[in-house]
């Protein structure tokens, strides 16, 4: 009766060693390490869409398997980059003004040094100086603490909030929004402290490191496929024991789980913060690989973008969600990066550019209606996992409960 | 025998509509109680008092040695005080298996950190099979609990309650939806549970109430009508009035 954790779940390593498989394939094809098959900026597309499939986990684990549909979940990912971001502007540009400064015949103090560097920052909001937020933004270690600490802290004070007055369904999702767009707007000021809607950028270039970008977006790429390897672990394990049975409790039927004795909003806090860690590590991943990062990228779309990759690749199972994000954001940025080739009716041609949002949210509705398991429904063909025939019923009374085509038999 | 629950002087109004009026109620530690009364007379909202749902416009709902008022308490921690509940329909996770629901139903620590640790251990599993056992879903451990039948998941629900140790047992109508040989069957399962604890049980069938051969409480609008022994309530004449003459 007793297995383990991984005989129980071969999912895991299947996906782990397919994970492995494409990273390694990479590496061999690539400009930096391999026989240059890959360009380095395709290599940073993979890389990137790595961090989305993380962010994916995530929301899987929020929405899949414990029901709250969070359509903010972006907000934590674009805190992340910001985090990070912030070293890596500073250090860049304190090493390029010290260089700068010692030309000069008499040695620069310290604040003079600082003082340059703000001048450099945020010169393009028209302010010099540092605000407060800024503060560890010269130490790496405090300020990879801060990627963790600063999205978490927020999803525990907004979760607090919302889930001990009981704030469920449609009106948690707009809630989550309504934060994101609040954080977008925010962050839009110049003087947020954040540079505005100029947002942080160069964030590509890793000081001190003369690597060519080639190598740096192979680096990138590992340290991604690492982090979604560990996260999907990590969301592994928790949705495997009776933790898992709890929260998929609170999905199908939240008032049950309460008379058995435990504090639903405690769960529902416990996984709203892990996984706005997750997507914040993820979003750390993301931005130094995409080379900029700005207000626009937390605008409540993106959220939205999420919970549809998740949706169209199977709720309530991790690899649907890996899957539905890579698929849908490697097309997402062949139809909008202009590969696509335009279809000539005569009258009109049609331009991908254009049409492409409108094809997602078709496929979208599709997806809804006719496959709800998503891409997963494919997996299914071959590893012969049946829904059960429940004559439509949800397989709980909640309004995020497993529906019957979702289930498992 | 000493006072496990006590409910005095309790009442809840629902837009304008007195669901419990004034209601007193009390029950001891190891003892088996019916509550019979027409449709509308307070009894799921009495049951909802006391786990918790809903908090009455006034009155007190007192607990154990300690006199602990439950009207402070969550219902997660009224739930760990030892109150356990079954619904009318019977509530089980059906994506989970048998095992699973029960071994989320162990009483066990309900701390998020100590669950996600959780290990199951040998006594645990032990308790498990005994529990399944006891309802009757030896063989159906591994299915998942949504393809049970009506009556299995009723008796599911039955083994979850017992396996949470309450104190005290609210069971809403067990019996409805079961055929003869169940109904028996759900009568031991009471009856021995309420050796070593107080169970009520709120039912409209006479005959299962008759069964259980227990001091039986009348509730009517909201407030006790009349309690004693099945005959003695039967035989009072508000109590036909109300309900048995119709």
């Amino acid at each position: 009766m007793q297995r383990s954790f991984i005989a129980k779940n071969p999912s895991i390593l299947i996906f782990l060693a397919l994970l492995a498989l494409f990273t390694l394939g990479v590496t061999v094809l690539s400009e930096g390490f391999g026989i240059g098959v890959i360009s380095t900026s395709f290599v940073k597309t993979l890389g990137k869409t790595l961090c989305l499939c993380l962010i994916a986990v995530a929301m899987d684990l929020i929405w899949g398997f414990t029901g709250i549909l969070s359509l903010g979940h972006f907000a934590f990912f674009g805190l992340g980059g910001y985090m990070i971001g912030m070293w890596l502007m500073y250090e860049r540009t304190r090493m390029i003004v010290v260089d700068s400064l010692s030309q000069s015949e008499i040695p620069a103090t310290q604040s003079e040094i600082v003082d340059a560097i703000g001048n450099q920052i945020f010169g393009v909001v028209g302010s010099s100086e540092f605000p407060l937020i800024w503060i560890f933004a010269d130490s790496l270690f405090l300020q990879l603490l801060m990627v963790v600490l600063v999205p978490g802290l927020l999803a525990l004070v907004f979760g607090w909030l919302a889930f001990r007055s009981r704030v469920t369904g449609v009106y948690l999702s707009i809630l989550t929004q309504a934060m994101t767009l609040a954080l977008a707007l925010y962050l839009f000021q110049n003087d947020s402290g954040l540079r505005g809607n100029n947002g942080l950028s160069g964030l590509q270039n890793l000081p001190g490191v003369t690597a060519s970008q080639d190598a740096v977006s192979m680096w990138f790429l590992w340290a991604s496929a690492f982090a979604l390897g560990a996260g999907y672990l990590l969301a592994a394990w928790v949705v495997s024991g009776k933790f898992g049975s709890v929260i998929k409790g609170i999905r199908d039927n939240e008032a049950r789980v309460r008379f058995l004795g435990y504090s639903v909003e405690a769960y529902k806090l416990t996984v709203f913060t892990l996984t706005a860690c997750i997507a914040a590590i993820a979003g750390a991943l993301y931005y130094p690989q995409a080379g900029i990062i700005n207000p626009a990228e937390i605008a409540p779309i993106a959220s939205i973008y999420l919970a549809v990759w998740v949706a169209i690749g199977g709720r309530g199972r991790l690899y649907g969600a890996v899957i539905g994000a890579a698929l849908v954001s490697l097309l997402s940025s062949w139809f909008t990066g202009g590969q696509a080739p335009d279809i000539p009716l005569g009258v009109y041609t049609i331009k991908w550019v254009d049409w492409w949002l409108v094809l997602l949210g078709l496929s979208f509705v599709l997806v809804t209606l006719f496959a709800p398991k998503g891409m997963g429904g494919l997996i299914d063909l071959w590893t012969d996992r049946r829904s059960p025939d429940r004559h439509g019923a949800d397989l709980g009374p909640d309004a995020g409960a497993l529906r019957e085509q979702e289930a498992e038999q | 025998m000493s006072t496990l629950l006590e409910v005095s002087g309790v009442s809840v109004t629902f837009d304008g509509f007195r669901a419990i009026n004034n209601l007193s109620f009390s029950i001891g530690d190891a003892e088996l109680r019916a509550v019979i009364g027409p449709n509308g007379a307070g009894k799921t909202t009495f049951m909802d008092i006391v786990t918790g749902k809903t908090k009455p416009d006034e009155g007190r709902v007192i607990w154990g040695e300690k006199s602990i008022s439950l009207l402070k308490l969550s219902e997660a921690k009224i739930a760990q005080a030892g109150v356990g509940r079954k619904f009318q329909k019977p509530t089980v996770f059906e994506d989970q298996t048998v095992e699973e629901n029960l071994t989320m139903a162990l009483k066990k620590p309900r701390g998020w950190m100590a669950v996600l640790t959780y290990k199951p251990t040998a006594s645990d599993r032990a308790k498990v099979v005994d529990l399944a056992k006891q309802i009757g879903l030896t063989d159906a451990l591994e299915r998942k609990s949504g393809e049970l039948s009506h009556g299995q998941k009723q008796w599911l629900e039955i083994g979850m309650l017992l396996a949470q140790e309450p104190r005290l047992l609210l069971v809403d109508e067990p019996a409805a939806g079961m055929t003869p040989e169940e109904r028996e069957h759900t009568t031991d399962i009471l009856l021995e549970a309420a050796k070593t604890r107080a169970v009520v049980v709120v039912e409209h069938d006479m005959e299962f109430v008759r069964r259980l051969n227990c001091r039986v409480t009348v509730l009517h609008e909201g407030a006790v009508l009349a309690e004693g022994s099945l005959d003695h309530v039967t035989s009072n004449q508000d109590v036909i009035d109300v309900y048995l003459g119709r």
